[in-house]
C-alpha cells in the first residue's frame, strides 16, 4: 500500500506495548482498541495485528495488490475510487484502487485494517509508533506521503466477509458520560471538589493528543496540594494538577506521574476517550469496582466471541 | 507483623491497582516495593501485565479476564508475608563516567552557588555515593536516584528546557537522575554521559533497571569524546 496523503496525523498501531512500562516505556497502541479490535476480526486478522489510526480524517492511500480491508471508528465518509463503502464491514479492493478516509462526522479517530496486517519489524514485541520515543511502527515516525508499507501475508484458514454487529460499536459521542472508579488519590480532593467533578460538564480544549486531553470547566480544590510522590499512571487516569482542571490520559502518557488521580476511566470507555474533539464536552460518573468488572468482562466477551465467529466459520 | 504497617491497596480502575507502602521518599519503603515486585515476578505471573515499582508503592496492571482482583489480592498478601523475612538482594553498582560541568552541565555552577560550594565540591559530593534506582519512568530508560547528599538538594529550574540532550545528569530536589533520550526537562542538569540509557541498538536497550545500585565516575573532556565514538 502507497500512502497519497496521511491527513493530520496517521500511524502504525496494535493493542500496545507490554512488560517494559517498568523501564519507563510507555503502552502506545491504538487509543480505540474495540474499532481496531473489531477491524482486525473482520478481515481475519488476530486481535492485536497492526493497523493504522487515523486522525482527523483526510487520509488517501493506494492499494498496490488485491487485499480486504476494513474500517471502523465513529461515522465518517469511507471510499474506494469514487464508490462510498459501509464502514465495520469487511472489504475488498483490487490493485490500484484509491482508499480515501475522510474526517469523521462526531469523533476523530478511525482504524484501518488489512488482511495479513502491517508488516513493520516489532519493537519490544510491539509494532505501535511511540512518537515522543521516535520508535515502533514505520521508521518510529507517523507516515508520511509517499510511504510504502508492506501487507504480512500470511496465508491463513478463509474467513467470512461480514458486518460488525451494533452491540459491538461503543456508543461514540461528542459529549460522552464517561464511567469511572474513583482512585487511586480521590482521598485528596475535597468533597466538594469531587462533587464538582462528578456533577460538571467538562469541555474538552485543543491540547488534546495521544498522550493526554486537558479538560476546562469548575475548578476541583485539593485538600493537601496537587503533588504526590510520583507513581503509576495508565491511560484512563483522570490527573488533577494544581489548577484544578482535570486531565484525561491517553495511550501514550508517562509510565509514572506526579500528581493526584481522582479517578480512573473503565476500560469499555476508553474508546469514547479516543474519540474526543475539541468543542465537545465530557461528564464523569462513577460505578464500583464490581460493575466496572461486569462491564468490561461482558464487553470482552461480545469481542472474543466476534474474533472467533470470524475465525472458524469460512 | 514486626512492625511494619500494611500497606494501602489504592484502586486505578478495574485493570490495575498500586501497593503503596508509605507517603515518603525512603530507603526502606522502596526496598519492601523492589522485594514485593520480585516475589511476585518469581512466581506465576498468570493474568499479571506489568509490575511497576516506583518510589513507595507498586503499579500493578492486570487482565481482569485472566485474574480476578480478589486472587490478586491473595498473591499479594502472600507475598507480603513471604518478603517481611527477607530482604531484597543487592547487586553490583553500575558504574557511569560522567563530564560534569561545562557545556555538559550548564547548571553546575548555578547549583555550586546555591549552596555556597565550590563546582569541585558539588562534583565530589555528587560522586560519591552509590545511589539506588528508585524507579525508571518519565521516557525509556530514564531512572530516578535516591541517596542524593543533602547539601546538594536543589529546586527545578524555573522555566524547563525545551530540550535537554541524551545523557544529561540533573538534580531535582531530593532526587538525581539521567536523561534518557532527548527530552524536554526542569531539571538542573551538572553533567552529562557519554554512555547511552536507552539504545535500541543493543540486545537489552536498557542500561538500568529498578532494584539496580548506580555510581558515578567524573571524566575529562577527552575520554567523554573518546566514549561517546566508541
Amino acid at each position: 500500500m502507497r500512502i497519497l496523503e496521511p491527513g493530520p496525523l496517521a500511524t502504525i498501531q496494535d493493542l500496545g506495548r507490554r512488560g517494559y512500562r517498568d523501564r519507563g516505556v510507555p503502552l502506545s497502541g491504538a487509543m480505540d482498541q474495540t474499532a481496531l479490535r473489531v477491524a482486525n476480526g473482520l478481515v481475519g486478522n488476530a486481535p492485536q495485528a497492526a493497523g493504522i489510526e487515523i486522525t482527523a480524517g483526510g487520509f488517501r492511500a493506494e492499494l498496490t495488490g488485491e487485499v480486504r480491508f476494513a474500517v471502523t471508528g465513529p461515522e465518517m465518509e469511507i471510499r474506494v475510487n469514487q464508490e462510498a463503502i459501509p464502514p465495520w464491514t469487511t472489504c475488498t479492493a483490487s490493485g490500484g484502487d484509491i482508499l480515501t478516509v475522510g474526517l469523521a462526522k462526531q469523533g476523530l479517530r478511525a482504524y484501518l485494517a488489512l488482511s495479513g496486517g502491517i508488516d513493520v519489524p516489532p519493537v519490544m514485541g510491539s509494532r505501535s509508533t511511540y512518537l515522543r520515543g521516535g520508535f515502533g511502527g514505520f521508521r518510529g515516525r507517523a507516515l508520511m506521503k509517499g510511504d510504502i508499507l508492506a501487507i504480512a501475508r500470511t496465508p491463513g484458514p478463509p474467513f467470512p466477509m461480514r458486518r460488525a454487529p451494533s452491540s459491538l460499536i461503543p456508543p461514540y459521542s461528542e459529549h460522552p458520560k464517561l464511567r469511572v472508579v474513583l482512585g487511586p488519590q480521590d482521598d485528596y480532593i475535597t468533597p466538594d471538589g469531587l462533587a464538582l467533578f462528578l456533577g460538571a460538564e467538562y469541555a474538552v480544549t485543543a491540547r488534546c493528543d495521544r498522550m493526554g486531553i486537558l479538560l476546562e470547566g469548575p475548578r476541583i480544590a485539593h485538600r493537601f496540594g496537587a503533588d504526590i510522590i510520583s507513581d503509576g499512571t495508565l491511560p484512563g487516569a483522570v490527573q488533577v494538577p494544581g489548577n484544578g482542571q482535570p486531565a484525561l490520559l491517553g495511550a501514550d502518557c508517562q509510565t509514572t506521574g506526579g500528581y493526584v488521580k481522582v479517578a480512573t476511566v473503565i476500560s469499555s470507555d476508553l474508546p469514547l476517550v479516543a474519540q474526543i474533539v475539541p468543542g465537545g464536552t465530557v461528564s464523569f460518573e462513577t460505578v464500583t469496582l464490581l460493575q466496572a468488572r461486569e462491564i468490561t468482562l461482558k464487553r470482552e466477551y461480545q469481542l472474543r466471541s466476534f474474533h472467533a465467529a470470524g475465525s472458524h466459520s469460512a | 507483623m514486626d512492625g511494619q504497617p500494611t500497606p494501602r491497596i489504592l484502586l486505578c480502575g478495574e485493570t490495575a491497582l498500586s501497593i503503596e507502602f508509605g507517603d515518603a521518599i525512603d530507603a526502606s519503603i522502596n526496598r519492601r516495593v523492589h522485594a514485593l515486585a520480585d516475589h511476585l515476578r518469581s512466581g506465576s505471573l498468570a493474568g499479571i501485565l506489568e509490575l511497576n515499582p516506583t518510589y513507595r508503592s507498586l503499579f500493578v496492571q492486570y487482565d481482569p479476564w485472566e485474574l480476578s482482583h480478589e486472587r490478586l489480592l491473595m498473591l499479594i498478601e502472600e507475598g507480603l508475608s513471604a518478603t517481611r523475612a527477607r530482604p531484597a538482594v543487592q547487586r553490583d553498582p553500575v558504574e557511569i563516567p560522567v563530564c560534569y560541568g561545562m557545556e555538559f552541565g550548564p547548571d553546575l555552577d548555578v547549583v555550586a552557588a546555591i549552596h555556597g560550594l565550590t563546582s569541585d565540591a558539588v562534583v565530589a559530593l555528587h560522586a560519591a555515593p552509590v545511589y539506588d534506582v528508585v524507579m525508571v519512568g518519565f521516557t525509556p530508560g530514564f531512572p530516578y536516584l535516591s541517596g542524593l547528599d543533602k547539601r546538594l538538594e536543589t529546586p527545578r529550574k524555573a522555566s524547563p528546557r525545551k530540550v535537554v540532550p541524551a545523557g544529561s545528569v540533573g538534580i531535582a530536589d531530593r532526587q538525581t537522575g539521567i536523561y534518557s533520550i532527548d527530552s524536554p526537562g526542569g531539571w538542573q542538569i551538572i553533567g552529562r554521559t557519554p554512555v547511552r540509557l536507552f539504545d535500541l541498538e543493543r540486545a537489552d536497550p536498557f542500561l538500568v533497571k529498578p532494584g539496580d545500585r548506580l555510581l558515578f565516575t567524573p571524566i575529562p573532556r577527552e575520554d567523554f569524546e573518546g566514549l561517546a565514538h566508541s
